[in-house]
């Protein structure tokens, strides 16, 4: 019988994305290429400025115009897919509907029944904690909650594939890894093939069964990294000697490239302060 | 202790109302002693008594229910015809770059001018008649609802839109199920500050014209040379505007709960 985990759910083949025009071009993306196999979790970690965001943007469909591919079946990515949901870094809650409302909003596009939305949306709120907070209006969640609102809103409309940028940054480390626990439960519970887009090295081998590590810019694949830590997985793995030695590793290889970041971004303030 | 625990927590809630009431009432005290010392000349401000008192002759005795029915339907008329010109001609100009650009800075000159002081044009087009009031209080309160309606459309944080982006919506569904919602609180603050601009307008032309409501009772008052009348009018059509802000929060907050 075929291992449905070695059938790729998505490829991404030779992308390259440059930005501007003439002498001006940048390079964001430099000819990328992964795959994520089926109920897979990989992960893409890069310092500031090697192309997360925009590799991001090209496999959410929100940035069209790019060489090579990203393939999910047969189908070429230029354009959002329903096959793909998207949890974006910054707070995306709809503040003028409260939880049940916010999760629902992606039935409610595609005309499913009142009642069936909100039964799914239900399940879906139940299955990141939120249960007893259905008709509480964003403003009245902390950050951590916000964020489970966004991922329930996701997977309420069962994407085949869900991509994530950053969806903790903005949190605690506490809090990021007790989200990271609910997040290992939930992928584990739907056999949820995820594409995690982030910069935190603790989260990405917490969470990863793989990880493509970016240089900076332009953005290319250095390596990627097999995490083999037991799964099912919770945040106490970060304790163990296996963890650490996934994030010195990595930290290897990030190390040099963040140094080009760091070293890129004050070369770029000095000349801002000479002109200035 | 008990019973002190529970004096401190109204006051903690009502503070504000209870300091605002307060300082009106010594503000209006103040003036009391002023006038009848004499420091203040009764010809100029009659004491705030004699406001008072005369308030109850003005409602009883001006007609003053069908005066405020008539100045409420011009304003009314003139104020969801501003909402009902203004956030479509707003949500236009947002769409279009050029015509923003062109445009916004006349609509914010058109929000500072006057437009009060071009009631003989306006007597010239529409006659003596409530017409041109409604038509000059429209216009008036047009300006700030466009202007908010740009800004709040365009103060929609991008990660929403790519939230609609990422859920194919349509660009009408986005409209209305991102955008629009959005920028509701803004457009509120526009419509706020609009209806501000038609009963003012509203009031003075009828003041200006001779005709119609409040403003007219207030005009006639003060040809009698009725000081405490006129101020007494002038006292209503505040508790009138008063209340009617009052009401467009309970609407606001019906619209939009919980932010």
């Amino acid at each position: 019988m075929e291992d449905i985990r070695l059938k790729p759910a998505m490829v991404v083949d030779d992308v390259v994305k440059r930005f501007g025009s003439g002498d001006e071009i940048v390079t964001a993306v430099d000819h990328v290429s992964f795959n994520v196999a089926q109920g897979e979790f990989v992960s893409v970690i890069g310092p500031s400025g090697c192309g997360k965001s925009t590799l991001f943007n090209i496999i959410g469909g929100l940035l069209g115009d790019y060489e090579g591919a990203v393939m999910i079946g047969d189908e070429r990515i230029s354009a959002p897919h329903p096959a793909v949901g998207m949890v974006f870094q910054e707070e995306s809650t709809f503040p003028w509907r409260n939880v049940i409302e916010n999760v629902a909003f992606p039935l409610e596009l595609q005309g499913v029944a009142k009642s069936e939305r909100m039964d799914r949306a239900h399940h879906f709120i139940d299955m990141v904690g939120l249960a007893s907070f259905e008709k509480n209006f964003p403003s009245q969640l902390s950050g951590g909650m916000r964020q489970r609102v966004s991922i329930a809103r996701t997977l309420v409309s069962q994407p085949k594939i869900l991509l994530m940028d950053e969806p903790f940054a903005a949190l605690d480390e506490q809090t990021r890894l007790l989200l990271g626990d609910k997040i290992t439960q939930i992928q584990q519970e739907l056999n949820q093939t995820t594409l995690l887009i982030t910069h935190n090295l603790t989260e990405a081998v917490q969470l990863s069964d793989r990880i493509v590590v970016m240089t900076y810019r332009p953005g290319k694949v250095k390596r990627i990294v097999d995490i083999k830590l037991p799964r099912p997985r919770t945040s106490d793995v970060v304790g163990s000697d296996a963890f650490g030695h996934y994030v010195a590793e990595i930290w290897n290889d990030l190390r040099e490239e963040a140094s080009r970041g760091m070293a890129d971004s004050e070369s770029a303030a000095a000349r801002r302060n000479a002109h200035g | 202790m008990a019973k002190s625990a529970s004096q401190s927590g109204v006051l903690f809630r009502y503070g504000p109302e209870i300091t605002g009431v307060a300082s009106i009432v010594v503000a209006a005290l103040i003036f009391e002693f002023l006038v009848r010392v004499g420091v203040v000349n009764r010809f100029v401000i009659p004491p705030p008594s004699d406001v008072i008192m005369a308030l109850e002759r003005v409602v009883v005795e001006e007609n003053i229910l069908a005066r405020s029915g008539a100045t409420a339907f011009e304003m009314i008329v003139a104020a969801f015809a501003s909402v009902a010109v203004g956030v479509p001609i707003g949500a236009l100009l947002y769409r279009s770059n050029l015509w923003r650009r062109a445009m916004e800075d006349w609509v914010g000159a058109m929000a500072a001018a006057p437009i009060v002081l071009a009631f003989p044009l306006f007597l010239v087009l529409f006659g003596r008649s409530p017409k041109t009031i409604i038509v000059m209080a429209f216009f008036h309160g047009l300006a700030p609802i466009i202007l908010k309606t740009i800004e709040g459309l365009a103060g929609t944080r991008k990660v929403l839109i790519n939230v609609g982006r990422s859920l194919n919506m349509t660009s009408s569904q986005l409209f209305w199920k991102i955008l629009f919602p959005s920028a509701l609180p803004v457009i509120f603050t526009g419509i706020r500050l609009s209806w501000t601009f038609v009963l003012i307008t509203v009031v003075g032309v009828e003041y200006l014209i001779n005709l119609g409501g409040l403003g007219q009772l207030i005009n006639e008052l003060a040809e009698r040379y009725d000081l405490p009348g006129t101020y007494a009018a002038i006292l209503f059509v505040i508790l009138v505007s008063v209340f009617f802000f009052v009401l467009l929060e309970r609407v606001e907050l019906w619209l939009r709960p919980a932010r």
